[in-house]
């Protein structure tokens, strides 16, 4: 590990190594090769604690919850809830009712454009997004606009990958009423100034969803501070299970938004001729939830709370500056990305090798990468690519693993050219 | 009389067995891939477009006397090993032949396990299209 020291990660060796123990699939071989797991930015590995609590729960106290009086029930309901005022504290929500639970970052923005959109978007009225969006923070605002009448704007990005500030500011106007923008960029790991972006939406009156998919595992949040309207973030790119995630909103506009999903939990009496629905935030989550995965998240966010998210980011960063360095050492390989603010994404692309043949050799090696678009489409067609190769990195990664992946970039090179 | 589809993916079966190390797999497969001869631009239309999650491959196909002809084309180069091995399976049999054939290469050579993940590379689509195509010409030529 002395270049880990070298280019300053936080952890000393042995302390990396414990975080590693705490992960048990980074013992796998794959195709006789110790596995080396660069896909973080699509799913991050779960650490034991979260494993076991999804155990001890199916053991030890399964149950559903907000409404059996007995004491299975009341376990889980307490642990469920604890999982809410964890994550409370996790973005730093001032209202514990404002943390709703959904499947993870694309029912948290459908959620909002069924429920918010519907309600206060209009004919002519218009919703900002940007060229780094993925598929999940496009289609839903296409559906709504196309029922409503209301238009999309795309704020367009340079060529480091960044959004064009002056652009932004021209699409805003009256006529805005959300702009729906990327913490961080899944494909190329561009952070945007999310901070600026919120105050200007506000000055025009419109809202704001921030899409934290790629940015809760590694920056700290703070939806009060940032003073955004809506924060969605998935467990399963946060060392948490799949299947489970949050939508973070500001409690008077959760209160003026209709219910999305009818069923159970989210009424308050049901009569044939009318139903009165649940107050915050049980009028969201309708029907029995995913309760184990809500209680494993806990330890999730246990996991990040222990280690601090400035030294996960500060590791990180020595593993991003570490591979695009040696990347670039590649003959004719081009790093795709290269905004000033970034989260761990090495997105790349060698002249005259398809991203899907570097995978499989890669695969051969051990190494799991993304390749292809990334759910990214219009962003790929913006830089004129068909797709990149993409190494996200976690803070169980080191700097021998990117060796590993220098090696295995290399030989398919050799291979393939 | 030339070979039947089992005994090409007989022969198959055999010539793959002879690498002890993926690795050589890939090599060989890389270097049918480069040698697979180009299609023709004009080919490459999205009529003949077999789209994959990540790499495309375009096919086409015609008919004299009952026997099909294909030619294919990736624009990933271990696709394009792949599709050389199809073609050398499937490529000038009578229809009949293909449309009843049972594809068992893929699976005994282990390829399809390390390497034929389906929705990535379109290549079962192609198997597919390829059956397709038979069974149109043998209800034309009927």
């Amino acid at each position: 590990m002395i270049t880990d020291i070298k280019i300053s990660s936080p952890f000393t060796e042995q302390q990396l190594a414990d975080i590693r123990n705490q992960f048990p699939i980074l013992e796998r071989k794959v195709n006789g090769k110790q596995l080396v797991y660069f896909d973080n930015a699509a799913t991050t590995q779960k650490p034991q604690s979260v494993i076991t609590a999804l155990d001890n729960y199916y053991k030890g106290y399964n149950a559903n919850i907000h409404r059996g009086i007995h004491t299975l029930a009341e376990e889980a309901t307490a642990k469920y809830e604890d999982t809410r005022k964890a994550l409370q504290k996790f973005v730093n929500a001032e209202f514990e009712e404002e943390i709703i639970f959904t499947r993870g970052v694309t029912e948290g923005i459908n959620l909002v454009s069924n429920t918010f959109g519907r309600k206060f978007i209009n004919a002519g009225d218009e919703i900002i997004i940007s060229t780094l969006e993925h598929h999940s923070n496009i289609v839903p605002w296409q559906m709504l606009c196309e029922e409503k009448g209301a238009i999309l704007k795309v704020i367009p990005i340079n060529d480091a990958g960044e959004i064009i500030w002056e652009e932004y500011i021209a699409l805003l106007s009256e006529k805005t009423k959300l702009v729906s923008i990327v913490h961080a960029s899944n494909a190329l790991g561009t952070i945007n100034p999310v901070e600026k972006i919120i105050e200007e939406a506000h000055k025009v009156g419109a809202k704001v969803l921030l899409d934290g998919a790629q940015s809760s595992s590694h920056i700290e949040i703070d939806v009060q501070a940032l003073n955004v309207d809506f924060f969605v973030l998935s467990a399963h790119k946060l060392y948490g299970p799949t299947g489970i995630g949050m939508l973070y909103g500001k409690k008077e506009l959760l209160e003026a938004m209709p219910p999305f999903h009818g069923g159970g939990e989210m009424i308050k009496e049901v009569t044939f001729a009318k139903t009165t629905y649940n107050e915050l935030p049980y009028k969201f989550e309708a029907g029995t939830p995913n309760i184990a995965d809500t209680i494993a998240l806990n330890e999730a966010i246990q996991f990040v709370n222990t280690i601090g998210k400035s030294n996960i980011m500060a590791h990180e960063n020595s593993l991003l500056q570490y591979a695009t360095d040696e990347l670039l050492k590649i003959e004719d390989l081009e790093i795709i990305g290269t905004a000033k603010d970034k989260v761990a994404v090495a997105s790349f692309v060698i002249k005259n090798i398809h991203h899907q043949d570097l995978a499989y050799i890669l695969d051969s090696e051990g190494v799991a990468i993304r390749t292809g678009h990334h759910c990214t489409q219009p962003l790929m067609q913006r830089l004129g690519l068909k797709g990149t190769s993409r190494a996200s990195f976690a803070v169980y990664n080191t700097t021998q693993e990117i060796d590993t992946l220098i090696f295995a970039v290399q030989k398919a090179v050799r291979m393939l050219k | 009389m030339s070979e039947s589809i089992k005994e090409i993916q007989q022969s198959i079966i055999e010539e793959m067995a002879l690498f002890d190390e993926w690795n050589d797999k890939y090599e060989y497969i890389i270097e049918l891939g480069k040698k697979l001869p180009k299609l023709d631009e004009v080919h490459k239309i999205d009529a003949n477009l077999i789209k994959g999650c990540q790499s495309n491959v375009w096919l086409i196909a015609s008919e004299k006397d009952g026997i099909i002809h294909f030619e294919a084309e990736s624009d990933a180069v271990i696709v394009k090993g792949l599709v050389s091995l199809l073609l050398r399976v499937f490529n000038n049999q009578p229809a009949t032949e293909i449309i009843n054939s049972d594809l068992s290469f893929l699976e005994e050579t282990g390829l399809s396990r390390h390497l034929a993940q389906t929705r990535s590379n379109g290549l079962l689509s192609m198997v597919k299209q390829i059956k397709f195509y038979a069974m149109a010409y043998s209800v034309k030529g009927n």
